[in-house]
């Protein structure tokens, strides 16, 4: 910041992170020119709207103006009973929207105070971790694109449609699922599930192994991440930094751990934090590592459910289902770990309605997006597209 | 037996009717008719299709059988188009750089040796022409970027200057090994300076182990020069929406990516002639296996320095879908820093050689 602000009058320009970079003076005084990136910019990840002063190359302030996706969720929220939040809920991060279920419906179970069925919580953790692998692999995918690599992004996509079928023969949808619901489920798992899920996982480990050696490893796309967008933790924390975000800045910090929802505890998993030797710790490589790495334990993890998950002829997932879902008055925060880092809930309920007084997200995307003006300072364009792709944002959820 | 093979080849270029060489004008015709079947449809189609393949997708399927009349079918489309000019644009340019850009890559065929019967113009300064007509398409770009009257198509307009005329270096000094081994700067001259019975053995890149580095140096330069991946940041669509064609849309915008196509198959050309002997066949004539006989003749030398040429260009393919892109002042990085001084040193290199060695 200081060193900027003296570069405003020496028309000096620094750009401190990164390998090889070159410092860039000049002499010649220079007038800067503002560039508006997006909201239709393909490497700005649907409708975000990036106001950047640039000097040549160089993005010396990135402001980001938000808003083109918002829906109301909040104010819908409050005008429609619990349950009918769901499909909502669903369409706020709609590359995760098990995830998202999931999250509220923690919240929403917190304020009821009731008792899941322990097939129900495995069968949520299963479609969630199938859900975050697959926007993990849209995530890694688009990052790919941002950086000028077109092929992973349709492996990516490639083998996203194996977990979409998957959820699909869940849910009976392929994006916006509305399964898990306050106290249950929709639906019992298809017959057969298990092993074809197991076989998926089968054949999905060694193509993330090919998607390693073609991204991950690539010597270009580690010359152009490395180093790039460092936060520090500290400063990460002070952002509010969550998920995959904050991991990649060297926090352990996993919601999955820190609050044990659901069956989470019983999983043998690992909490994924760069080890400095590949990536600098806090950069942009160290993000995609991270969610890399994630999936791994994703796949781990629904291995151990699918082993773990009590059998039961004739299941009735809805079991646990309140008839009518009317909460005593008071106030409760759920959170969960999305894909995108932590999506909170925060519901106040009055006591004799049956839809909340009011309805907050914590979305993780917004919050992580807020640190997009630090970070975006004295970059060069390309380095913008890259941090912004490493941020990995849905703008669904940030606008909601 | 021993010229079986070949004898319809030569006896197509000796063909005449009523006195006139009917024969030399469909020999002469071939290469005609490949350009236009290349660098106007088939270009496009084939880096659909290997994409696709890359990719494990099927690519074009639906227009004709294997969807072979996709290009053809987008041509019309385009044609249909309205040519829209934005009002801020400034028009003459605007109009102009697409021309400037078509016209650079094209001319450049006029110099391609497509066989012992057929150059468009044998120029004693044949390479250097190539070298300076293809690098006219700097001008067209900067007409059309600064023309479009838009950030983006600036920005991707000076980088590709920048790009561009920092390439031709290392580029050019590639070149010129080539020049120094062959002592001339005409295409059909070089073509005819690696002819030999052991094929591939006469080709410069075998003749001198140096050549191998002005090779590699050249083709990596060439990649940057056509602007393709992972140098093709005048054009990066994730950063720069789609650099200076951003405002282009129509035949206009066809237009620009033909040009690309054609240049592509230039640079490959160049490559070929300089180093891979051009239309000569690359196979040996092994005792009595004349394979380097029966596969010479007008039509085989057509044949080879467009297989030679189609080879370079699965490879800019190849590397366009796998790879990332560098950044702005990485791809400087490696020109000036990497490819610069090795070319500087092949050049000396190539030059010892020349005179002590050979």
């Amino acid at each position: 910041m200081q060193e900027l602000g003296k570069a405003e009058h020496s028309s000096i320009r620094v750009t401190p992170q990164g390998e090889n970079r070159v410092i860039v003076e000049k002499d010649l005084s220079s007038e800067e020119m503002i560039l508006n990136m997006g909201p239709q910019h393909p490497s700005t990840h649907g409708v975000l709207r990036l106001e950047c002063k640039t000097d040549g190359e160089v993005v010396i302030e990135a402001e980001p103006y938000l808003g083109y996706l918002h829906r109301c969720f909040e104010k819908h929220a409050e005008m429609v009973d619990y349950p009918g939040i769901v499909p909502f809920v669903d369409r706020m991060d709609y590359l995760a929207s098990m995830n998202n279920d999931f999250a509220y419906c923690i919240a929403v179970e917190k304020l009821l105070d009731i008792e899941i069925p322990r097939r129900v919580e495995f069968m949520r953790v299963i479609v969630s971790e199938i859900n975050r692998i697959a926007s993990h692999l849209v995530a890694i995918g688009t990052y790919a694109i941002d950086l000028g690599a077109f092929t992973p992004f349709l492996f990516c996509f490639r083998d996203r449609e194996h977990m979409l079928n998957l959820l699909e023969w869940t849910s009976g949808a392929r994006m916006l699922y509305n399964y898990i619901l306050i106290g249950g489920v929709a639906y019992d798992f298809p017959k057969d599930f298990a092993h074809r899920t197991l076989e998926f996982v089968k054949y999905f480990r060694p193509k993330a192994l090919e998607l390693q050696k073609l991204l991950t490893e690539n010597e270009i796309f580690v010359k152009r991440t490395k180093g790039v967008g460092m936060m520090p933790a500290d400063v990460a924390i002070n952002y509010g930094w969550s998920g995959p975000m904050l991991r990649g800045s060297g926090v352990e910090w996993d919601l999955r751990r820190v609050d044990g929802y659901s069956v989470y505890p019983e999983l043998d998993f690992k909490v994924c934090v760069p080890d400095g030797k590949f990536s600098d710790i806090g950069d942009s490589l160290s993000r995609h590592v991270v969610r890399a790495l994630e999936i791994e334990e994703s796949l781990n993890i629904i291995e151990q459910c699918l082993d773990k998950m009590p059998e039961e002829e004739g299941f009735d997932p809805r079991s646990a289902i309140p008839k009518r879902i009317r909460p005593k008055a008071g106030e409760v925060y759920g959170r969960a770990e999305n894909p995108r880092g932590e999506l909170g809930f925060y519901i106040i309920s009055d006591g004799k309605s049956t839809k909340p007084l009011r309805c907050k997200a914590r979305s993780s995307c917004f919050v992580n997006l807020s640190a997009m003006k630090e970070l975006s300072l004295g970059q060069l364009i390309p380095d913008l597209v890259a941090i912004i792709g490493s941020i990995d944002i849905v703008l669904g959820e940030v606008d909601r | 037996m021993s010229t079986s093979l070949n004898v319809w080849s030569d006896a197509l270029s000796e063909f005449s009717l009523f006195g006139l060489p009917v024969g030399l004008v469909i020999v002469a015709a071939l290469p005609l008719v490949f350009i236009a079947l290349y660098a106007l449809t088939y270009g496009v189609y084939g880096e659909r299709k290997i994409s696709a393949f890359m990719q494990d997708r099927l690519g074009p399927m639906e227009v004709g059988k294997w969807g072979i009349l996709q290009t053809l079918a987008d041509i019309l489309k385009l044609l249909q188009k309205e040519d829209i000019v934005n009002k801020s644009a400034d028009k003459f340019l605007f109009v102009i750089g697409p021309g400037i850009l078509f016209v650079g890559s094209f001319l450049a065929f006029a110099v391609l040796p497509f066989g012992p019967a057929f150059i468009g113009a044998d120029l004693n300064v044949g390479l250097f022409y190539a070298i300076g007509i293809v690098a006219l398409e700097v001008v067209g770009i900067l007409a059309a970027g600064w023309g479009s009257n838009n950030k983006w198509a600036l920005y991707g307009a000076i980088r590709s200057v920048a790009q561009i005329v920092s390439y031709e270096i290392p580029a050019a000094i590639a070149i010129l090994c080539g020049v120094m081994m062959a002592g001339t700067l005409s295409m059909q001259q070089f073509t005819i300076l690696q002819q030999g019975e052991y094929g591939f053995l006469h080709f410069f890149l075998f003749q001198n182990p140096i050549a191998w580095i002005p090779f590699l140096i050249y083709f990596i330069a060439s990649l940057a020069e056509t602007n393709r991946a992972p140098f093709d940041i005048p054009e990066a669509e994730s950063e720069l929406v789609a650099g200076y064609f951003t405002e282009y849309s129509g035949m206009k915008f066809a237009v620009i990516f033909l040009a690309e196509y054609a240049s592509m198959f230039m640079v490959s050309a160049i490559i070929s002639i300089v180093f891979l002997g051009g239309w000569n066949s690359p196979f040996p004539n092994i005792g009595p296996l004349l394979l380097n006989d029966w596969t010479t003749g007008p039509v085989w030398g057509a044949f080879w320095i467009i297989m030679k040429g189609f080879f370079f260009i699965f490879i800019q393919m190849w590397l366009r879908w796998t790879l990332p892109r560098l950044r702005v002042d990485q791809l400087m990085h490696v020109c000036w820093k990497v490819l610069t001084p090795f070319a500087f040193v092949a050049f000396v290199l190539t030059a010892i050689w020349e005179i002590y060695v050979k």
